[in-house]
């Protein structure tokens, strides 16, 4: 079978997952099936599907929106109504789309939601943003789940008590009365297995980057290969055939000695590779990631595919402990972890897959990701005396891409690392 | 044949060039505001730069006579008058333009305006030829605009206001295609040519006598040439055939800054802008490794390490308050030349709070205080120190001042903002030894050329190839 082949088989398996779901939504009344919108991070997805509901994320939908190129007209709609300019631009996208008829990335009607979930507390952002939908949605069920954060590194025994408790008195009584559906724990334990072998896999994923030349980026690629383990699909045997998939795939590239494929074909040579902190930018996703692959720079590891959980350390969702796994699962995705947690993380995946410098993209109207960014980027450069960058952009708003200004610190930076290479050569 | 580097620092402001010798000595430097097409503004620069290496290898040919009294005078006063030349064939070409201008409104007097127009350009004229031959002017580092629009504004307002819309209008239409106009000059002929000029001058002050209404150097320095201009020139004849037609021959150059990449020069030939200030200032004062850099547009704080290799780095994103533009825009709010904002605020008795981070909000700011009575140099200074402010908070995000802390770009040369950084340096950071150069603004293309010299963006693919036969 011939490589390009092979990239589109689990390309393929995606589209069609991603196209089911929205086919679902689209039909959800008809199905019988009860809608819940939650969030990415510390997302219950196993839970949610438990009781047959169908997730809905309004950041992904935020973010696919941009990449549409819909989301500036969205955010003016949201700014129309009242929405400050420095409100997070995922949820002015996701208002502003709402008013506009609700219609999501595949051009489906996005059904109203059931129950409003809100398992991870970190971004107080997100309760505000529910706060807003329920105004629009009076009839949806709030279910707030307060999610502990990592403050002293490390999940306790009683933390995990206390986010059980809530599953067992809020969370799971709640949607047993919306869906009519009794709590079925055999039901939640086979899809936990099924998600611990997802978990597996995505990590061996994301470890291939230790070969050289790196066989995928795991930045501007990686936001793909999350797809599916973040949005509703951890717990199927879908995710776990896809992974299993891409794996192969990725196998192959490293036999062949190949690197990533970028919009423009592969990659010939790699010349540096980074370390990624903080989202992408969406609305110039393309032109974002062309200036990286001109250059020949390739994303060995980066924060944001940690967003939906981090597993580099070797947690996994565990069927024999049900819900203290999914309590662990909230505390632990990446922006629960305190900031030395962070630099620990980082710092490993800079060390492990031998990066040659850290860039920090950093996004003003994003508290979660942005608040410590400058301080864990220069304990960073004292830790490891790694090359740093810092540039700024968006999440969904267009307007705040400078393209130029992007370009000319990053020409900048790579600059930089290509004169250190020098010098390293020169004394070596 | 020996080789010479060459860099140039295209900016958003000013265009820079810098030619190096293979010691990294500086032979040469040139400056221009023209900015509308880059290609002319770096050879506008490079024009400049070379005119400035044959005057100092004029000055290194004569030897140790150099430094004498009346050499001395006498090679200032030829550069001055030397740029007189440059000047005036270019004030020729305004003239025509202004009055091509003039000749297509459709102002009913317009007749009326073509003789305001000439009696203008009659006073002019010789107030600027007798400013560069007697006056200095040449030194002052001020463009071709900057002094004409000077000296014809204050003209035009003594005109009466019927004529003061057409004629404004007539130099702003008229100066922006003279300023971007190419022109070469023959360097021997403008050097025998300003030679000439001198000749008439100091025979003139042979008979000129001490009145006490000039400083003593002034009578020192006149007495020393008036006295011996004859055998300078005897030996400066000597020289200038041979120097006019020394080939200055460029081996490599190196093009950075804000329009680099419009240059038509070949991708290795680009380098950015961060890393030239860093190592023009790294080769000039070796211990730095904090450099601080405010352009035109950019403000950049950058750390480097002992070999002037930058580590980290960080530029203003979004906004340009706090930029040389943002002195240019309140300059011109005030009505002030650029040249006189830094000096206007040190006669502050106090620093007025600006609060606005905005540069076209601290306009409406400062209108409001000055019609609240607030006094000029006191609003300026405010207006210096948030500035500086403002790259104080960059160079902190950048992570702070860890040693010798050196002051780059083209905002280095006004006093005001030179004094606010020493001082909030120091409050920062304790006694840090500071480094600004007078030529602060020439460090970017200084980099450039030492890029260029070492030939390391094209040994890069080089250096790779090795790394690849060795693996």
């Amino acid at each position: 079978m011939s490589q390009e082949a092979q990239k589109e088989k689990s390309m393929i398996l995606q589209k069609e997952m991603i196209e089911g779901l929205f086919n679902n939504l689209d039909h959800a009344k008809e199905l019988g099936k009860k809608v819940c919108y939650t969030f990415v991070p510390g997302n219950l997805s196993e839970l949610i599907r438990t009781f047959d509901m169908l997730p809905v994320y309004p950041e992904i939908n935020a973010l696919q929106s941009a990449m549409r190129k819909k989301s500036g007209g969205y955010i003016k709609e949201a700014e129309k109504n009242a929405h400050s300019e420095d409100v997070c631009t995922y949820v002015k996208c996701d208002v502003g789309m709402m008013m506009k008829g609700n219609i999501g990335p595949t051009g489906t009607k996005i059904p109203e939601p059931d129950v409003l979930l809100l398992s991870y507390t970190g971004c107080f952002t997100f309760m505000k943003w529910f706060e807003t939908l329920k105004r629009e949605y009076p009839n949806a069920k709030v279910i707030m789940v307060h999610t502990p954060y990592q403050e002293n590194a490390k999940m306790t025994p009683q933390m995990v008590e206390y986010m059980v408790k809530q599953f067992k008195e809020e969370v799971i009584p709640q949607m047993e009365a919306v869906t009519g559906i009794k709590y079925d724990e055999a039901k939640l334990q086979r899809m936990l297995a099924l998600s611990k072998e997802s978990e597996d896999w995505i990590t061996k994923i994301f470890d291939t980057t230790k070969h050289r030349p790196s066989p995928i980026d795991a930045y501007f690629a990686g936001v793909y290969y999350i797809g599916p383990i973040n949005i509703g699909f951890r717990g199927t045997q879908e995710a776990v055939d896809y992974y299993k998939e891409l794996y192969s795939e990725i196998q192959e590239r490293i036999r062949l000695g190949l690197g990533p494929i970028t919009p423009e074909g592969e990659m010939k040579e790699e010349k540096y590779r980074l370390v990624v902190e903080g989202p992408p930018n969406w609305t110039s996703f393309r032109e974002f990631w062309k200036i990286f692959y001109d250059m020949g720079a390739v994303i060995v590891a980066s924060s944001y595919t940690k967003v939906g959980g981090v597993y580099d350390m070797g947690w996994r969702h565990d069927p024999s402990r049900p819900l203290e796994s999914l309590a662990e699962y909230c505390m632990n995705c990446y922006t629960n972890l305190n900031i030395p947690q962070r630099i620990d993380l980082l710092s490993k995946c800079i060390t492990d897959y031998d990066a040659d410098g850290y860039i920090t993209n950093s996004i003003k109207s994003c508290n979660s990701f942005s608040a410590g960014q400058l301080g864990m980027m220069r304990e960073i450069e004292d830790r490891l005396e790694v090359p740093v960058g810092f540039i700024e952009s968006d999440l969904v708003d267009p307007r705040y891409f400078s393209y130029s200004n992007i370009k000319n610190r990053l020409e900048s930076y790579f600059q930089m690392l290509a004169q250190r290479k020098m010098m390293e050569k020169e004394n070596v | 044949m020996k080789k010479y580097y060459l860099g140039i620092d295209l900016g958003s402001t000013t265009s820079k060039a810098v030619i190096i010798n293979e010691q990294d000595e500086i032979v040469g430097r040139g400056i221009t505001n023209t900015r509308a097409n880059y290609k002319v503004a770096a050879d506008i620069a490079r024009d400049e730069a070379e005119y400035d290496a044959r005057f100092n290898l004029l000055q290194r040919k004569i030897g140790e006579d150099v430094t004498k009294p009346e050499f001395k005078k006498y090679m200032q006063d030829l550069r001055s008058v030397f740029q007189y030349g440059q000047f005036r064939r270019r004030m020729e070409s305004l003239e025509r333009m202004l009055n091509k201008t003039v000749e297509e409104f459709k102002y009913e007097n317009k007749a009326a305006i073509l003789v305001k127009l000439k009696e203008i350009i009659e006073t002019i004229r010789p107030q600027i030829q007798h400013g560069f031959i007697n006056e200095d002017l040449g030194s002052k580092n001020q463009f071709f605009r900057d002094i004409v629009s000077e000296k014809y504004n204050v003209e035009v307002e003594a005109k009466g206001k019927e004529y003061y819309e057409p004629l404004m209008l007539a130099f702003d239409k008229s100066i922006t295609p003279i300023e971007n106009e190419m022109v070469h000059y023959n360097f021997k002929e403008l050097v025998l040519e300003a030679m000439k000029i001198l000749d008439e001058k100091y025979k003139g002050l042979a008979d000129e006598q001490e009145d006490g209404s000039k400083e003593d150097w002034y009578y020192a320095q006149l007495n020393a040439v008036k006295d011996n201009y004859k055998n300078v020139e005897f030996t400066l004849r000597d020289h200038i055939e041979d120097i006019a037609n020394e080939e200055i021959h460029v081996a490599k150059m190196v093009g950075t800054g804000y329009g680099r990449a419009l240059l038509p020069f070949p991708e290795d030939c680009i380098k950015s802008e961060i890393l030239c200030h860093a190592y023009g200032a790294h080769a000039i004062f070796p211990n730095t490794r904090t450099v601080l850099d405010i352009g035109g547009q950019d403000t950049k704080a950058i750390q480097v390490d002992s070999h002037g290799l930058v580590t980290s780095f960080h530029m203003n994103d979004r906004c340009a308050a706090g930029c040389g533009r943002y002195l240019g825009y309140i300059a011109d709010e005030f009505g002030l030349s650029l040249n006189e904002l830094g000096p206007e605020a040190n006669r502050a008795t106090k620093e007025t709070t600006i609060c606005s981070t905005c540069t076209v909000f601290a306009g409406a700011e400062v209108k409001e205080l000055l019609h609240n009575g607030e006094e000029r140099p006191n609003i300026l200074a405010g207006l210096h120190k948030a500035i500086v402010q403002r790259a104080m908070s960059l160079i902190a995000r950048s992570g702070g001042v860890r040693n010798e802390f050196t002051f780059t770009g083209g905002v280095a040369r006004n006093e005001a903002v030179l004094k606010y950084v020493k001082q909030m340096v120091t409050d920062s950071y304790g006694d840090i030894t500071m480094n600004i150069h007078t030529d602060s603004i020439f460090m970017g293309a200084l980099g450039g050329a030492m890029f260029a010299r070492r030939n390391i963006s094209a040994d890069l693919p080089t250096a790779k190839e090795k790394a690849k036969q060795e693996n």
